[in-house]
C-alpha cells in the first residue's frame, strides 16, 4: 500500500505567544510535529505494517520543518519529502498549501493520505478536504478508528462526540483525530536508522508551479493578542461566605446571571 | 456595496442550529443590504425555510432527496454547487460545525476561492469585509480578508449575534432539483451520545467537569447546578479518558469549542488544549483546590477549595436568589 502522511511543523502553543513587527514572534520558540499529525504518522506506520507497502511523510514548510520530518522517519516512516517554499512564496494560504501538496501528489498512486485533522496554530483544519478535493479523491474528517481490507475501508469519525460508522474504497485521504491511536516515541536504534533514510527536498520549480499559481486567496491584514485579561478575582475567607460573594459578583458585577 | 449571500441551514435533530441564525446575522453584516439566501439541504427540510426568513434570511431555496438523508461531503457538495451555479452569489456562509468544518474546505477547493475557518466577528472596512479568527490555540488573533473568488467562511458558535426573530416576515421558499450521484462514503451506523438538554455548543451556562470530579456519581453535583442555572455540564478530555463522562462532553481542541456567557471549571487544571475550547467564554468562574492550577490564569473569578464542598453551596445559593426573584 502506498501511504502518504501530511505532516506541518507547528510552534507549540504550549508557550508563550508574543509579537514583534506585527507577526507571532518565533524567536526561541518551540516547534513541534502538529499533534494531530503524529496520529497520522503511527496510524500509518500500522497500516503498513499490517498490509505492506511504504508510508512518505510530506511538509510544505522551510529548511527547518526537516527536523519534524526525521522525528517521524524515526517512529518509522520509510521516506520524507520536505517542498521548500521559503524563496518562492512570501504570502501562502490554506490553498497554497493544498495546491502544492496537490501537485505532488497527482501522480503519486497514493492509496491512502493521512492528515491531521487541524493545525493547532492556523486551526482552520482546511488542507486535508482541500486536498482530496484536487486529488478527486474522497475524504472523511476527524476518525478515530481505521480499518482496512481488501482495499475497503471502515472508519469511525467523531462527530461532535457522536460516532458515525462510514464505508468507503481506496483511495481516500482521512484525518486523525485524538483517540485514534497513542503514537510511539522514536526509539534510539530508529533515530540511527532515520538519518540514512530517504528525504527528498523540492521547490515549486520542480513540480512545474509558478508562483502565481499558488498565490493566496486571503490575505492576513492584522495579528494581535487579545486584550489582558485583568487577574481574576480569588475570593477568600470561609467557602460559604465565598460562594455567597461569588454569586453576588456573577450578579451584580459580571452580569451574567 | 451590496453583496448576495448564501448560508446553509443545518439541521440537526428535527430543528435548524442556532448557529445558522447567527451566520444569517453574520452575512447580514456581509452583505451590505444585498440579498440573504437561506440554502437547506436533506431529505424533506422545506419546512425550516419559513424560519430562516423569520431569522433575516429574504428567500430559501431547498435541495431535497432521498440521498441526502444523512450529510455526506459529495451529496451536500453536489447540492450546494447547484444552489451556487444558480444564485453566483458574493460568498456563502455555513456554522463551525463538525458538517460546515468538513464541508466548506471541498467547495472553496473546488470554486479555487478562499475560505476563512472558525469566525468569531465580522466587520466592513473600507468596502472589504474583515473576518476575525482566533489562531495558535485561542492565544493571538487574526483578521483576515478574502481576495479571490466565493468569499467563503464558517461562523464559530454564540459569537456573532442573530437578528431577533420576526415572525411577520416573509419570502419565498423554493425548490432545486439536483441529481445527487456517486456518493463515496456511505454511513452504515451513527452511535448517538446522549446529549440530553441543552446543545453544549450553543449554551449560554456551562458547568464543566474534570478530573478532579473522580467519578460518574461525582458529575451530580454539577448537573444540580446546571439544572439550576438551565445549562449543561461539559467536561475536560481527563474527565473523559478516566471514564467519568462521555467524550461527547468533551470541551477543547479535540472536542466543543464553546462561548457561553458564564462558564464554570470545576476540577480542571486548565491545560492549552482545554483552554482553547473555552478561553473566549465571557464569563470564567474556576473552582480548584490547587491554588497554582492554570485554569486560575484565565478564571474572571476564583475560589480555591474542594468542588465537592462549593459545588452544592453554589447550587443552594443560586436556588435562594430563585425563589426570591
Ligand atoms: C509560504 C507560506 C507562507 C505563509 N504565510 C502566511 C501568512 O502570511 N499568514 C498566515 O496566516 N499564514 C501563513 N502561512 C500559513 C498557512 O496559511 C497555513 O499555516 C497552512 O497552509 C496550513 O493551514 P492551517 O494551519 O490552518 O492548517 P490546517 O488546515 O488546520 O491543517 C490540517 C492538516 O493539514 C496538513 N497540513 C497543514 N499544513 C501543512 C503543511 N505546511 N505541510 C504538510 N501538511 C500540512 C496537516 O496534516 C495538518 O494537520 C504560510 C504558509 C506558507 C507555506
Ligand atoms: C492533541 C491533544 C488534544 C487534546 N485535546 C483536549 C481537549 O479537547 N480538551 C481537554 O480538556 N483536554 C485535551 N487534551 C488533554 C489536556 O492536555 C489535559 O491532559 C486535560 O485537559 C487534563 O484534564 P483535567 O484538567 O481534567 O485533569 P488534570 O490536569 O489532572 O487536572 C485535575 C484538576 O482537578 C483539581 N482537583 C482535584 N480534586 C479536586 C477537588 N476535590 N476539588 C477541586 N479541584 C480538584 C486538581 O487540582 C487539578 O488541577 C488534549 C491533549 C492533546 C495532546
Amino acid at each position: 500500500m502506498n501511504i502518504y502522511v501530511l505532516l506541518k511543523r507547528t510552534f507549540d502553543t504550549e508557550e508563550k505567544i508574543t509579537l514583534s513587527n506585527g507577526k507571532i514572534n518565533e524567536d526561541g520558540a518551540e516547534f513541534i510535529i502538529n499533534p494531530y499529525d503524529e496520529y497520522a504518522v503511527e496510524e500509518a506506520i500500522q497500516v503498513r505494517d499490517a498490509q505492506g507497502g511504504e508510508v512518505t511523510v510530506i511538509s510544505v514548510g522551510t529548511e527547518e520543518a526537516e527536523k519534524q520530518l526525521r522525528t517521524a522517519l524515526a517512529m518509522g516512516a520509510d521516506k520524507a519529502v520536505l517542498i521548500n517554499i521559503e524563496d518562492d512564496i512570501e504570502n501562502g494560504d490554506q490553498f497554497t498549501t493544498a495546491k502544492i501538496i496537490g501537485e505532488y501528489l497527482k501522480d503519486k498512486n497514493a492509496d491512502l493520505i493521512i492528515a491531521g485533522n487541524v493545525a493547532i496554530d492556523g486551526g482552520s483544519g482546511q488542507v486535508g478536504p482541500r486536498v482530496a478535493e484536487i486529488l478527486g479523491i474522497p475524504y472523511i474528517t476527524t476518525i478515530t478508528k481505521l480499518d482496512i481490507e481488501n482495499g475497503n475501508v471502515s472508519v469511525i469519525r467523531d462527530v461532535e462526540g457522536d460516532s458515525e460508522t462510514i464505508e468507503a474504497s481506496l483511495p481516500l485521504l482521512v484525518t486523525a483525530q485524538q483517540g485514534l491511536n497513542e503514537p510511539r516515541y522514536p526509539s534510539l536504534p530508529g533515530i540511527m536508522k532515520a538519518k540514512k533514510k530517504p528525504l527528498e527536498e523540492l521547490e515549486l520549480d520542480d513540480l512545474d508551479l509558478e508562483e502565481d499559481d499558488v498565490e493566496a486567496k486571503t490575505k492576513t491584514i492584522e495579528i494581535y493578542l487579545p486584550a489582558k485579561k485583568e487577574a481574576g478575582k480569588v475570593l477568600d475567607g470561609e467557602i460559604s461566605a465565598q460562594v455567597t460573594e461569588l454569586v453576588q459578583l456573577l450578579r451584580s458585577e459580571a452580569k451574567v446571571i | 456595496m451590496a453583496r448576495k449571500f448564501l448560508v446553509l441551514g443545518e439541521v440537526r435533530d428535527g430543528s435548524l442550529r442556532n448557529v445558522s441564525f447567527e451566520a444569517i446575522g453574520a452575512a447580514k453584516l456581509a452583505a451590505d443590504g444585498g440579498e440573504i439566501v437561506g440554502v437547506l439541504v436533506g431529505d424533506s427540510v422545506q419546512n425550516f425555510g419559513d424560519e430562516l426568513i423569520q431569522y433575516g434570511a429574504d428567500r430559501v431555496i431547498a435541495v431535497e432527496n432521498d440521498q441526502l438523508k444523512q450529510y455526506t461531503s459529495d451529496g451536500y457538495a453536489q447540492s450546494l454547487l447547484a444552489v451556487i451555479e444558480q444564485e453566483k452569489p458574493e460568498g456563502i456562509f455555513f456554522g463551525h460545525t463538525a458538517l460546515g468544518k468538513d464541508l466548506a474546505p471541498k467547495l472553496a477547493g473546488k470554486l479555487e476561492s478562499g475560505l476563512i475557518s472558525d469566525v468569531t466577528s465580522i466587520e466592513e472596512e473600507g468596502g472589504n469585509i474583515v473576518f476575525t479568527r482566533p489562531i495558535y490555540s485561542g492565544k493571538a488573533f487574526e483578521k483576515k480578508i478574502v481576495t479571490a473568488g466565493v468569499i467563503f467562511a464558517t461562523i464559530r458558535p454564540n459569537n456573532i449575534e442573530p437578528l431577533a426573530k420576526d415572525e411577520s416576515r416573509s419570502g419565498d421558499v423554493s425548490t432545486l432539483s439536483v441529481d445527487i450521484k456517486d456518493l463515496r462514503t456511505i454511513i452504515k451506523d451513527v452511535v448517538r451520545k446522549a446529549s440530553e438538554g441543552v446543545d453544549l455548543s450553543e449554551a449560554k451556562v456551562i458547568i464543566a467537569g474534570g478530573r478532579g470530579v473522580k467519578s460518574e456519581d461525582g458529575f451530580e453535583p454539577l448537573k444540580e447546578l446546571a439544572q439550576v442555572l438551565g445549562g449543561a455540564v461539559g467536561a475536560s478530555r481527563g474527565a473523559c479518558d478516566a471514564d467519568y463522562c462521555d467524550y461527547s462532553l468533551q470541551i477543547g481542541q479535540t472536542g466543543k469549542v464553546v462561548t457561553p456567557d458564564l462558564y464554570i471549571a470545576c476540577g480542571i487544571s486548565g491545560a492549552i488544549q482545554h483552554l482553547a475550547g473555552m478561553s473566549n467564554s465571557k464569563v470564567i468562574v474556576a473552582i480548584n483546590k490547587d491554588p497554582e492550577a492554570n485554569i486560575f490564569n484565565v478564571a474572571d473569578y476564583g475560589i480555591v477549595g474542594d468542588l465537592f464542598e462549593v459545588v452544592p453551596l453554589l447550587t443552594e445559593e443560586f436556588k435562594k436568589l430563585k425563589v426570591n426573584a
